[in-house]
């Protein structure tokens, strides 16, 4: 199984095996959040899905090249890929967000600058690229080269940090089910993003939640695209695994 | 949240246009802030309002202030002879008491409208609906708002 | 790429009530928000909504702050007739967008 794969981490991470009561925040919604989240026509998420689709066929850059002319067809070509992410990278080494991948893509091949991290662009492709697993299991983690990497970001969910000294594992773990200023704390499973936060009023990546998080501990939330946020995502979503992919999802 | 004392029930009648609108409406012992007796004024005139034929739906906890379900609906035929001219929606404790005006008429079918709004707090939130005979008929629902933990720098 | 969202069902029977459905990407800024230096943001939201059938105005919505962001907004309509529903969203700054869709009633 998985524990044999990944070596020395192993013994650690074989004790973070699916529970059996992991739920996704969905189920910690009201009932009138989560129609939104089911209706096509009430889900905000897609009209950043909608202009991502249009964004798809856009040709950009010194190479004059769209999504489209490589990728085809998304709702073919990506299916299943967002649910694969944060996937290992042999450029870099180690894991890869699907945001960065969008953007080795735009440097690298359509010879187009880097969007921006939450940038609209960046929201609308990742949210249209999302959709398409929409429904599929999350199947991250297993690839044994991004052990090292899970385990970085195991440690760091487990961590103590911040002026309240808390670790993400004490509210996600242990007090998921009680409240916290009003609203149900969840598990912290990343199913629905990009997500459409109602406390944003704005579809926005997982980066950007969890940045809120560390705001929220008051420690020093970790910049965007940094390693530390790669790792917890690729931790977080690893410990999502088998999960369906809701993307995009609607949250308090 | 409101900490008055006395919440009983009372009919009260604001006579004449030093006072504002004739609201009968039966509320609580808590005072509708002038502001939103003026919204509700410039929609009625001195015309009175009374409790009925409108459906006001809200959650009455409500996850997050910023997007809050609304869907209001009016027993009206819709016929060229009796229909809803239009509806509007008030509040009470955000900045300004409109939430929005919908104007319908027979070409409607129904008089049903939903939509997503604001609450700044937990509050009152009425709708009135004006007839094409020139009554007015309203109904109110009181919303709790909740606050999201872990906010974020702007 | 079209910033508003219209759904309208397909075909109808003449005289039936549908139901139309609208969404369109806005923040509606409220003009009370301070930046953190404690500079106003301007108003900046979606002021009306309009829906026409063949030309003919059948809703109208004056929408103000308190209307949450990326505005949803459902309303009936009899289908009377075979062609064309829009709606037109305008507001501040100039917004302006209509999304137009088919209906064919038999």
């Amino acid at each position: 199984m998985a524990a044999a794969a990944l070596g020395l981490a192993g013994a650690a991470l074989a004790a973070d095996a699916p529970a059996p009561d992991r739920r996704s925040g969905y189920e910690f919604m009201s009932r009138e959040t989560r129609a939104m989240q089911d209706d096509e026509t009430a889900n905000p998420g897609l009209l950043w899905v909608r202009e991502g689709e249009g964004l798809w066929r856009v040709k950009v850059g010194a190479a004059g090249a769209a999504c489209a002319d490589c990728h085809g067809e998304a709702r073919t070509s990506m299916k299943g890929v967002a649910a694969r992410y944060p996937a290992f990278d042999a450029a870099r080494g180690g894991p890869i967000t699907i945001e960065q991948r969008i953007n080795q893509c735009r440097v690298e091949r359509q010879k187009a600058p880097a969007l921006a991290y939450e940038s609209a662009e960046l929201l609308a492709l990742t949210a249209y690229v999302a959709r398409q697993s929409r429904g599929l299991p999350i199947d991250v983690g297993a690839d044994p080269r991004l052990a090292r990497a899970l385990e970085t970001g195991r440690a760091l969910y487990h961590r103590r940090q911040g002026q309240l000294d808390l670790a993400c594992a004490q509210c996600h773990d242990q007090y998921w089910g009680r409240k916290l200023a009003g609203n149900t704390i969840p598990q912290g499973h990343p199913t629905g993003y990009p997500v459409y936060r109602l406390e944003w009023q704005h579809l926005g990546s997982l980066q950007r939640r969890l940045r809120n998080c560390l705001t929220g501990i008051r420690a020093e939330a970790y910049p965007y695209g940094s390693p530390e946020l790669v790792q917890l995502e690729l931790f977080l979503m690893w410990r999502a695994r088998g999960m369906p992919v809701e993307a995009p999802g609607v949250r308090p | 949240m409101d900490a008055r004392p006395d919440r009983r029930q009372f009919l009260r009648v604001a006579a004449g246009a030093a006072a504002g609108s004739v609201l009968l409406t039966v509320v609580p012992a808590r005072a509708v802030p002038a502001a939103t007796l003026e919204a509700i004024r410039q929609v009625t005139g001195s015309a009175p309002v009374q409790p009925g034929k409108v459906s006001l739906t809200l959650p009455p906890l409500s996850e997050n202030g910023n997007s809050v379900p609304l869907e209001i609906r009016v027993d009206s035929p819709m016929t060229e002879a009796a229909h809803v001219k239009s509806i509007h929606v008030f509040t009470e404790k955000n900045p300004q008491p409109n939430v929005v005006d919908v104007h319908l008429g027979p070409r409607a079918g129904r008089a049903v409208v939903a939509t997503r709004i604001r609450l700044a707090d937990s509050q009152t939130v009425t709708a009135i609906a004006a007839l094409s005979d020139g009554t007015f008929w309203s109904a109110s629902v009181g919303v709790v708002v909740t606050i999201a933990a872990c906010a974020e720098e702007l | 790429m079209a910033k508003g969202m219209l759904n309208v069902p397909a075909r109808a029977a003449r005289g039936a009530v549908i139901e139309i459905k609208s969404m369109i990407l806005h923040p509606m800024e409220t003009g009370y928000r301070r930046t953190q230096l404690g500079a106003a943001i301007p108003r900046d939201i979606i002021r009306r909504v309009v829906c026409t059938y063949n030309g003919t105005e059948v809703f109208r919505a004056d929408l103000h702050p308190a209307i949450a962001a990326n505005p949803y907004l459902v309303f009936p309509t009899v289908a009377t007739e075979s062609g064309t529903i829009a709606i037109t969203w305008t507001g501040d700054n100039g917004f302006s967008v209509t999304e137009s869709a088919a209906i064919a009633v038999e």
